[in-house]
């Protein structure tokens, strides 16, 4: 019974994409989900980071979600970058604060409350064949204990298949140089053949569509060729598609709830005068 | 006049490349390089893989034109932007375009005076990235550093990643936020040779900013060697005029307006820079007398 009801009411799901102005957010996130969330569209003049959110209630595999997308804004646009991602951060913080007021009531009701907390950050890599920022690394490192981090390569059909082999090892070099605790890369719940190890996924989103052969397919029209975004040899969009939506939704969110949550947990309360006897 | 004593001695033309880091300056300098020498009948080296530009490098190489010699000197510059402020980035690119103006006007106020060493900068493509989103603050604050100093010509870097229809709207956002932020890059007067055209057409402040492609990977296409960028789903050219502006800009700096971006720079962006030095000058000579 109870388990009936929590499948009509559906579940939450938050995804938090952090990416420079125009590096195909928005874009991506329409691709995934199938349709057109109308965001914004934003210059990089933006004076500092913020975050915007849109949320929708959708069907995905027969399960009800309800679907909450922040992103950040001009990211990585200003001159002088030093204060990073302080909104970004906070956001994900009152989202564990408001989950953990609920927690902390007599009379609570955590079966309705509305979880809002971050499950998981989609952190889109440019496609520069280069090597992390700065910026990339020092907020990735301050996130890395906050959230799920999924790193991806966007607009992968600007970069060769060679380049892109080199770029990964390179990308997954530094975050083993730099500490960086990525979901997949570092963790040890992860079995050797999860699909989560071929993380960073290159991935490529559009809007535009074709019918071929009575289906209708996402593409990307260069007066050379044509990019098929769910064409497993343009792109590791369906690989990354499989694992938010379905092989890895779960774990994401049980990870968070025990995980980034807990500590974030913790932490208040020993702040806040607790202790264990 | 000018052109036939230069027809004699040949022009020097100095190019630097600027722009945020990864977006294919070395690239560029190299095809230019390569498709250059090619085009003389020898063959540059298959592609390989570009290293991250550190310091200020200099090469020149030497073309000959309808019998007419230029010597071309490429400057690559390391790109920015990759660190956490940025606010000062614009400096050792300044500089490099002040010591050569320095330099200059050095050998020219000698008594004794040689045939000068010509190291100033003509033309700095400045490289945007194919965002789809105008200009960051960072090149808005570059380019208004560099703009009174050196022929700007703007490219958007890999244009193989934006379709026709984004191609077309980043350049009209890039031509509108340069005027919105009043900055001024080069402007590429009609030359005499093609008043015969319809002008619409060959104007070549149309392409600006130029929406360039570049790749150091060789490849037969229909049968002549092409530099290429190879996806799995097609292969961009780089001198395919339907697929980047490569070609047209090249033509367009070291052949048609080649005398034009020398001319410009001596006598209005190297006089303007005298002047100012002058004036700074002009106070300590007056507390002298
Ligand atoms: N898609 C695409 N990639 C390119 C293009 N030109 C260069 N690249 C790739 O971009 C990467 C960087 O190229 P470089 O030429 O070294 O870039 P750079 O601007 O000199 O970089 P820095 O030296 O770090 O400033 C390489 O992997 C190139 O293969 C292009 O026109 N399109
Ligand atoms: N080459 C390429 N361009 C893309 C891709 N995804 C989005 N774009 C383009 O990049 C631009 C910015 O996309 P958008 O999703 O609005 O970026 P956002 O600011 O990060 O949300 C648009 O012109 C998109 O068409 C991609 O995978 N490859
Ligand atoms: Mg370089």
């Amino acid at each position: 019974q109870l388990v009936n009801k929590a499948m009509k009411r559906g579940f939450d799901f938050n995804i938090l994409c952090i990416g420079e102005t125009g590096i195909g957010k928005s874009t991506l996130m329409d691709s995934l989900f199938k349709r057109e969330f109308g965001d914004q569209v934003h210059t990089h003049s933006e004076a500092n980071v913020t975050v915007e959110k849109t949320k929708v209630a959708l069907e995905e595999g027969g399960v009800n979600l309800r679907l909450t997308v922040v992103h950040s804004v001009g990211f990585g646009d200003q001159l002088d970058k030093d204060a990073k991602a302080t909104e970004i951060i906070s956001y994900i913080d009152q989202q564990y604060q408001q989950y953990l007021s609920e927690e902390l009531k007599t009379d609570r009701n955590m079966v309705d409350l509305d979880d809002s907390r971050i499950h998981v950050c989609l952190y889109f890599i440019p496609p520069t064949g280069r090597s992390l920022k700065a910026l990339d690394v020092a907020v990735l490192k301050e996130l890395q204990h906050k959230v799920n981090i999924v790193p991806i390569i966007a607009k992968a059909d600007t970069i060769t298949p060679e380049e892109l082999q080199r770029f990964k090892r390179q990308i997954r070099g530094e975050f083993a140089e730099n500490e960086i605790e990525v979901f997949g890369l570092h963790d040890e719940d992860i079995q050797d053949d999860d699909p989560a190890l071929g993380l960073p996924f290159s991935v490529i989103g559009s809007r535009e569509t074709v019918i071929v052969n009575g289906e209708t397919i996402r593409v990307r029209q260069y007066p050379w060729g044509l990019v098929e975004i769910e064409n497993e040899e343009h792109s590791e969009f369906c690989k990354l598609r499989e694992m938010l939506l379905r092989t890895h939704m779960e774990r994401l969110r049980s990870r968070t709830h025990q995980k980034t949550y807990e500590a974030y947990r913790k932490a208040q309360m020993v702040e806040m005068g607790f202790a264990d006897n | 006049q000018i052109h036939q004593l230069a027809a004699q001695n040949g022009f020097e033309l100095t190019m630097m490349v600027v722009g945020e880091s990864g977006l294919g300056k070395s690239t560029l300098i190299n095809s230019l390089f390569l498709a250059d020498i090619y085009e003389n009948g020898e063959y540059g080296k298959p592609g390989q893989r570009m290293p991250q530009t550190m310091e200020i490098c200099r090469s020149t190489v030497k073309l000959e034109e309808s019998g007419v010699e230029l010597a071309l000197t490429l400057v690559d510059t390391p790109g920015y932007g990759n660190a956490i402020d940025n606010s000062k980035c614009w400096s050792m690119i300044l500089e490099e375009v002040d010591r050569a103006y320095e330099h200059y006007l050095d050998a020219e106020s000698r008594i004794n005076r040689t045939r000068i060493v010509d190291t100033r900068i003509h033309c700095c493509l400045y490289f945007l990235a194919p965002t789809g989103r105008g200009l960051k603050p960072l090149d808005i604050e570059f380019m208004k550093h560099l703009q009174h100093k050196v022929n700007i010509i703007p490219v958007i870097a890999k244009a193989d990643t934006m379709t026709v229809e984004e191609t077309q709207r980043q350049k009209k956002r890039v031509c509108e936020d340069l005027e919105k932020h009043e900055i001024r890059v080069y402007s590429f007067p009609m030359t005499d040779d093609d008043d015969d055209e319809d002008d619409a057409t060959t104007d070549p402040q149309n392409l600006v900013p130029f929406a360039i492609c570049s790749s150091t990977h060789e490849l037969s296409v229909d049968g002549k060697a092409a530099f290429v960028r190879q996806y799995p789903w097609g292969i961009a050219e780089v001198e395919n005029p339907s697929h980047s502006d490569f070609c047209q800009l090249r033509d367009l700096v070291i052949r048609t307006h080649l005398h034009h971006l020398i001319t410009h720079t001596h006598e209005v962006l190297y006089e303007h820079y005298r002047s100012s030095k002058m004036q700074e000058m002009l106070p300590k000579s007056g507390n002298l007398q």
